[in-house]
């Protein structure tokens, strides 16, 4: 367990965060992205309960923010389904590209 | 190297890996599926920090909520057994380049910053009930006005989802002609 340092775990969750974005770049379909958001999200919460673990052990600061995230991010995916769903509805797809009417 | 460095550095792997496949597969279902298994090797990193209720919290909501409702949103719009179209070449090679840079540059200032970890740590223990008492309590390290502001928010999005997804039959024909 001490014989990790921390910086492993902060290398661990950049290469998650920038998987992450990389999807985010390259997907043009909304389900997909919100999937390298959710990706994302969750090594923001690895950073946070590493540095809560290794530097302050003696509070639960880190921990907290990791369930709020949670939480938030999953009333985030609830509310993209609902508008990804309605999106198809009314265009019969979930293309990026297609839905550029609010663009101009 | 000790077994517990070797089982880090395994889970490490397994949630890479995973990780990288749900953002380059092609099928959409095979995407989810891959996606549940990172989110799995994220939980058992948790396990190995010895955070069992974050672990749990993880499995609950990820593994057991957003996963299941992603693929059943796939399964709602668009038909899973079709590859997705490949990611246009210079695209690709952009976002291929942005993201390397930027784990290059996050990676050294990591490896340069010099973390000051305390002299005599206390062990870490996480109980339930301090997570629990410090999440209601006023005092100076309570969490309780951020607790109900995100019970608020889970309503808000609650009742939004609810109102977006209800059926509208005039504003959907109207976009449609």
């Amino acid at each position: 367990m001490t014989d990790i340092p921390l910086t492993h775990i902060l290398f661990l969750s950049t290469a998650l965060f920038f998987i992450g974005a990389y999807g985010l770049f390259t997907r043009r379909n909304m389900i997909t992205m919100l999937m390298s958001v959710e990706l994302m999200l969750n090594s923001v919460n690895i950073n946070f309960v590493a540095f809560n673990k290794y530097l302050y052990p003696d509070k639960l600061g880190g921990v907290f923010f990791s369930i709020f995230i949670i939480t938030i991010a999953a009333a985030e995916a609830a509310v993209a389904i609902a508008i990804i769903i309605n999106l198809y509805r009314s265009h019969h797809s979930i293309d990026v590209e297609d839905a550029s009417e609010m663009k101009y | 190297m000790s077994a517990a460095s070797i089982i880090f550095y395994i889970i490490a792997a397994f949630i890479l890996g995973t990780g990288l496949l749900a953002v380059t597969t092609r099928k959409i279902f095979r995407a989810s599926i891959w996606l549940l298994f990172s989110l799995i090797g994220i939980a058992s990193l948790y396990f190995w920090m010895q955070l069992e209720f974050l672990a749990a919290v993880q499995i609950i909501v990820y593994v057991g909520g957003i996963v299941v409702l992603i693929i059943f949103s796939i399964f709602l719009t668009i038909k899973s057994g079709e590859e997705m179209p490949k990611p246009i070449f210079k695209r690709n090679l952009f976002a291929i380049l942005a993201a390397l840079s930027g784990l290059a540059y996050t990676i050294r200032q990591i490896s340069l910053y010099k973390f000051q970890a305390p002299e005599n740590p206390a062990p870490f223990e996480l109980k339930v009930s301090d997570i629990g008492r410090q999440m209601l309590s006023t005092t100076d390290h309570g969490y309780l006005l951020p607790f109900e502001l995100i019970s608020m928010l889970l309503l808000a999005a609650m009742i939004g989802c609810i109102v977006i997804a209800l059926k509208q039959k005039d504003s959907v024909k109207t976009l449609q002609s």
